[in-house]
């Protein structure tokens, strides 16, 4: 199981309201998907020269204020902390190596979710009710975005294992299904230098695509060869910077509708996560096919 | 007409009402109104009756349908008229995936396009598809007839026994045990019979047949065991 949600927002002036929008999209599935859910939206754009790292931890009383005290004290650079429940996406302008290092050796209980000038992601565990709750997932605004909620069948029920997956910069991928080969992608990862945080057989694949990209891959170049070495069935939508893009397996196991509109293109697993859309009459609907990659640009 | 409107009862109070309640009353015509893509909407109809979804469908529509006549002002999703016995689903959109699967009897008509695996392991039922059907269709077919009045996907009626399959379009590729065979005056009369139900204008003459070759009906020993 698992539910896959999607929205890209073509109207600017519903923007703001993207959030309120993806709302019911995301409680739609819950049946599909009642452990964890998650959301990777690409809203408000840091400045060119600074990065939002979006960041989490599993203790309850974390003092988020003394980690931007250290850090003003210990690399001499002011950092902007917005938090929300166990969640905080910290603004910065300093080198994103130096950063994730220096969170990993004075901050180990602290993980990081995403990196991107625009990309925020918020995941936990908990009906997707609960967790959109949490973090005012309503109330958030930007110009497309992708969500998750899952039903967990091949590693543990934890934040960490909650979808959207990310790597690199602005990238990020919720998935629907599951692959068999995860340990020999993770491997053959490993042998280059790129190593996964989680069991989780998304992460494996999420890091082989943007790997594959990074070598100078386009995205449609990367789903090839992703074909070829990825073992399973998925539908996959993945988000970045400026666009949504889906793919299904070749025998589309896994469902998946769109709704195009002159306002928005918005997917889903299932119609009766579209059905409560603005004017979804008049949207034009249809299943994505097999094999094919479909892209949506902001 | 009576009206059911699902976003004011649950999927299950209409299917109650529809086993249980339907059959005492005089009611012949009905309709659901705001489907909003939920499942298992109008299985298991046991009634002679005439009724009209008015939106799109989520998986299941009309599965195990007996004598009803049921058509759907939309899109239906997995598995719609899944093993059907009598009556008719008659989907004005698309069909996801499985359509018609494992069905009995009864006519299923799709004017749009059908997902994968149309018609796996139908037993005696009718499929109709205005558009093109997708990959793995007709998988293991045993009786019944369906006509494509698009294209057929990948894989075409794979070890079928003996449903026939009629396209009118192309057929990415046939399954294993499935050949194209020419068109008698019986298949000519069959397609038009299942177009006027359908109410598609088509000439049968331009349909193909395909139907199964026999050859795996029995194991062959000296055959190269090459798997």
């Amino acid at each position: 199981m698992c539910g896959i949600v999607g929205l890209l927002v073509k109207n600017e002036l519903l923007r703001p309201q993207i959030g309120q929008l993806m709302l019911p999209m995301l409680i739609g599935m819950t049946e599909r998907g009642p452990d964890s859910a998650g959301l990777a939206i690409f809203g408000s754009s840091a400045k060119d020269n600074q990065r939002k790292i979006s960041l989490y931890t599993l203790d309850p009383g974390f003092l988020w204020k003394k980690l931007s005290d250290d850090f003003l004290h210990h690399l001499g650079s002011d950092v902007h902390l917005q938090q929300v429940a166990n969640h905080a996406v910290m603004t910065t302008e300093l080198d994103i190596n130096l950063v994730t290092i220096w969170l990993k050796e004075h901050y180990p209980t602290v993980h990081v979710l995403s990196i991107g000038q625009l990309m925020e992601v918020y995941k936990d565990i908990g009906t997707p009710a609960q967790v959109a709750e949490r973090y005012g997932f309503e109330n958030m605004s930007g110009s497309h975005l992708i969500g998750h909620t899952r039903m967990a069948t091949e590693s543990a029920v934890t934040p960490a294992g909650a979808h959207p997956f990310t790597a690199g910069e602005d990238w990020g991928l919720v998935h629907n299904g599951s692959f068999s080969n995860p340990n020999s992608i993770r491997r053959m990862l490993a042998h280059k230098g790129i190593n996964c945080v989680t069991e989780n057989d998304t992460e494996a694949a999420c890091r082989f695509l943007e790997w594959r990209m990074r070598e100078g891959d386009d995205l449609e170049t990367a789903l090839h060869a992703g074909f070829e070495e990825l073992d399973g069935f998925f539908t996959l939508l993945m988000g970045t910077k400026d666009q949504l893009a889906l793919v299904r397996d070749p025998f589309a196991c896994k469902p998946a509708v769109v709704a195009e509109h002159d306002d928005y293109v918005a997917i889903a697993s299932e119609y009766r996560s579209l059905a409560h859309l603005p004017d979804v009459k008049n949207a034009t609907i249809y299943e994505p096919k097999p094999e094919e990659l479909y892209i949506w640009k902001v | 007409m009576e009206s059911l409107d699902l976003e004011q009862m649950s999927v299950r109070d209409i299917n109650q009402y529809l086993h249980n309640t339907l059959p005492e009353t005089n009611v012949t015509e009905l309709e659901i109104v705001n489907p909003t893509g939920e499942h298992n909407i109008a299985v298991g109809i046991n009634t002679e009756c005439s009724l009209d979804v008015r939106g799109h469908a989520g998986y299941y529509l009309g599965g195990m349908n007996k004598k009803a006549n049921i058509t759907v002002h939309g899109n239906a999703g997995n598995g719609v008229a899944e093993n059907m016995m009598s009556g008719s689903v008659h989907v004005k959109g698309f069909a996801s995936a499985a359509a018609g699967a494992s069905g009995h009897g009864g006519t299923l008509v799709i004017d749009g396009d059908t997902g994968l695996r149309c018609g796996i392991s139908m037993k005696g039922i009718d499929i109709v598809v205005g558009g093109s059907i997708g990959n793995f269709s007709g998988f293991m077919a045993q009786a019944g007839r369906m006509v494509i009045c698009g294209d057929a996907g990948e894989g075409l009626a794979d070890s079928l026994y003996e449903a026939v399959f009629y396209v009118k379009g192309t057929i990415k590729s046939l399954g294993a045990d499935a050949q194209l065979e020419s068109m008698t005056d019986a298949d000519h009369k069959a397609v038009q019979e299942l177009l006027d139900f359908a109410g598609f204008e088509h000439d049968p003459k331009e349909f193909k047949r395909v139907a199964s070759a026999k050859q795996l009906y029995n194991w062959n020993a000296d055959a190269d065991q090459e798997y």
